[in-house]
């Protein structure tokens, strides 16, 4: 899903910025931090096929909505699998360390870090002082990930926006028991042949996505997600907290977890390069 | 980062010549040996009983370390299909799948690598030992049908705490009674004396081959995982010959050298020291090399590597010797004593993490499908990572979700410093 920018989203603000670049393998997103820390430009798009130009456009746009240029970017640090296509950034770090300091950010606790991606999932754990004690990505398949949704949307010919809004008129739930994308596309067509209803097709689907991700790891301490698939399906969220029977934190904009740690890396390493993390400075 | 800076990264080995002379001399002893018929060849695992071939005047051939060629120069992974159609599973172990897929298709590394080499040696016998896995049984009956020749094998106990006496007699047993078939074979019989030598010869390789490893206990090591898959040829093909011996002291020789005066096989400080449990990725060593290199760590000890030590080998007692020695081995024990070894290698290495390659189609090397990473973590307090990949399949192989897993590793060791 694209945010697009208007006049109305654009301000003029002060001082020098840090920007956070993440470019996964779904859609690049920009966070633009100012001195204190306050989100004040962001932008979403597909990262397509050129992660360099769409990085460049993502960071215009979100300069824009935070009312500056690029002559007051004090440091710029990527992240995400594109994250070495990123020509202006200073440094670049992993998806993992970024989207931990991004949720730490708005949850300064001890706590499970669910990620859902449009390609891959992640399970970060983190100690009370932020610290990574452990992580986890999904192996070499789309079990659990945006991908497996995103084929599951064309396979039913429903728009992937609207997929929340029918998982949540479900009345029964369909089960999908496959590992796999293509065979669970197998079920889905023995469902709607056997002419179950599509929303609780949905449904399924969505719970087969949070076993996948309960499966990886033991979710311990408060959990948080984060991701595109979260920032667009809250249901699957609501579900998930069902599942492991506890609340689930979810960011202001879950999405943006990944970037926004970056942009938090790159003011620390700008400001404190002794104590800032270690980024891997570009070559 | 451009290749010429990457190369810059780790310090070559002198004697790292000397290890491709030796690997090269082997291969066209073989070579010759079979175009000119001057000795018997006989094919054998990599941890089969080498020495008693050996003593027997066989030339051995590991066909294992040929897989491991097909891997290294990535040939494997476009040969493995062909042994996939034949009904071979994708699931089972690369090495034999690359190397039936590289025999039917006519192809071999060798002959890249040794100019006037065109085929592995032909085999007058087959001799396995399944302490490893099952696979190579399967592998070799389907080679001894292929040549028509005589395949035997020693089928070693699993899964095992404490070794018994019994097992050992068992063993000794089996590996004793492959003396009368294997003398019709070679049509001499067996000397006792050249046999008795061949495994006093394997047990100093053996002792030499720990003493390069243990150099990685020194901080800065003085080499890495990556070095170590390749130096320990020898080791593998050829254990119980003299040439191996002195071809270890020289290399033993370079690595204390390095240890006195401080030399790490990293160019830059060395931060993080990782043991590596579980297969090398062999198509992509010099990435994964080059990817911990970068990011000041150094993979400095694996379990894979030091599965080439032999201690219990004594030339006075060779029956009974090659029998705990090949029993004893790590592959062949329970997860108790595992967890119990890995801890040790921990402790002695100074390892700050582990990496445990979970490799798609070898479990029997895999360490990490039963719980070990997380009770070794609780126990030892020493996080892990773990890679999806291959030892020879790289169609199993994400080389992104590789190096992201990697990195956020050192990252995570990082915050923790």
């Amino acid at each position: 899903m694209t945010q697009s920018t208007s006049k109305s989203d654009t301000r003029v603000t002060e001082g020098p910025v840090y920007v956070g670049v993440d470019v996964g393998s779904s859609h690049t997103k920009v966070a633009v931090i100012d001195a204190d820390e306050k989100l004040i430009g962001h932008m979403v798009k597909k990262s397509g096929v050129d992660f360099s130009a769409t990085a460049d456009h993502c960071l215009s746009v979100a300069l824009e909505k935070a009312g500056a240029d690029l002559s007051r970017i004090s440091h710029v640090v990527s992240t995400g699998y594109g994250r070495h296509n990123v020509t202006y950034a200073a440094s670049n770090r992993t998806e993992l360390g970024c989207h931990a300091k991004g949720s730490f950010f708005y949850f300064p606790e001890a706590i499970t870090i669910v990620d859902i991606g449009g390609q891959d999932n992640k399970v970060i754990k983190l100690d009370a002082h932020g610290r990574r004690t452990g992580f986890k990505m999904n192996r070499k398949c789309a079990a659990g990930t945006g991908a497996f949704l995103e084929e599951m949307s064309l396979r039913l010919d429903i728009p992937l926006p609207d997929m929340d809004t029918l998982a949540r008129r479900a009345t029964d739930v369909v089960q999908i028991g496959s590992y796999c994308t293509v065979f669970s596309a197998t079920e889905v067509l023995e469902h709607i042949r056997h002419g179950k209803r599509v929303e609780n097709i949905i449904k399924g689907l969505f719970l087969s996505v949070i076993r996948r991700i309960m499966e990886m790891d033991t979710l311990t301490d408060q959990v948080v997600m984060t991701g595109g698939v979260v920032a667009h399906n809250p249901y699957l969220v609501e579900l998930a907290a069902e599942q492991i029977g506890r609340k689930i934190l979810v960011p202001p904009h879950p999405q943006l977890a990944g970037a926004i740690g970056a942009a938090l890396y790159a003011k620390e390493e700008k400001n404190d390069p002794e104590t800032g993390i270690h980024g891997q400075a570009k070559t | 980062m451009t290749e010429e800076k990457k190369k810059q990264l780790l310090r070559r080995l002198k004697s790292g010549a000397d290890l491709n002379k030796f690997m090269a001399d082997y291969y066209y002893e073989l070579d010759a040996a079979v175009k000119s018929g001057s000795h018997k060849i006989a094919w054998c695992t990599s941890v089969g009983p080498a020495e008693l071939l050996r003593g027997m005047g066989f030339l051995t051939y590991f066909p294992e370390t040929h897989s491991a060629m097909l891997g290294t120069t990535r040939m494997a992974t476009d040969l493995i299909p062909t042994a996939n159609a034949m009904g071979y599973s994708p699931e089972i172990c690369s090495y034999l799948t690359a190397d039936i897929g590289a025999f039917v298709k006519g192809v071999t590394p060798l002959s890249r690598a040794f100019k006037g080499i065109e085929s592995p040696p032909r085999p007058d016998v087959l001799v396995y030992n399944t302490n490893q896995c099952r696979d190579v049984q399967d592998w070799f009956m389907w080679y001894g049908a292929k040549f028509n020749v005589p395949v035997y094998g020693i089928q070693t106990h699993r899964s095992i705490g404490d070794i018994p006496d019994s097992h050992v007699a068992s063993i000794a047993a089996q590996i004793e009674a492959l003396v009368e078939p294997l003398e019709k074979v070679a049509g001499q019989k067996l000397d006792m004396s050249e046999f008795k030598q061949t495994v006093a010869l394997s047990r100093e390789c053996s002792d030499l081959w720990e003493k390069c490893l243990s150099t990685a206990a020194a901080k800065p090591a003085p080499l890495t995982f990556f070095d170590a898959t390749t130096l320990m040829g020898p080791a593998v093909v050829g254990r119980g010959t003299q040439k191996a011996v002195d071809t270890y002291r020289l290399l033993l020789e370079e690595l204390e050298g390095r240890v006195s005066t401080g030399t790490g096989a990293l160019e830059n400080p060395e931060k993080f020291r990782l043991y590596w449990d579980g297969m090398p990725v062999w198509g992509r060593l010099s990435m994964h090399s080059n990817l911990f290199a970068e990011l000041n760590a150094n993979v400095i000890a694996s379990t894979y590597c030091s599965s080439w030590i032999f201690s219990a080998l004594d030339g006075e007692k060779p029956f009974e010797s090659m029998a705990r020695a090949y029993t004893e081995l790590f592959i062949t024990r329970d997860e108790a004593y595992k967890e119990k070894y890995i801890r040790g290698k921990l402790d002695f290495f100074g390892c700050d993490g582990i990496i445990y390659h979970n490799s798609r189609t070898c479990p029997n090397n895999t360490n990490c499908l039963y719980g070990m990473p997380q009770r070794l973590a609780e126990s030892t307090g020493i996080p892990f990572v773990t890679i999806d990949g291959d030892l020879n399949d790289l169609r199993c192989l994400s080389d992104e979700q590789t190096k992201t897993n990697i990195e956020a590793f050192i990252e995570q060791l990082d915050e923790m410093k």
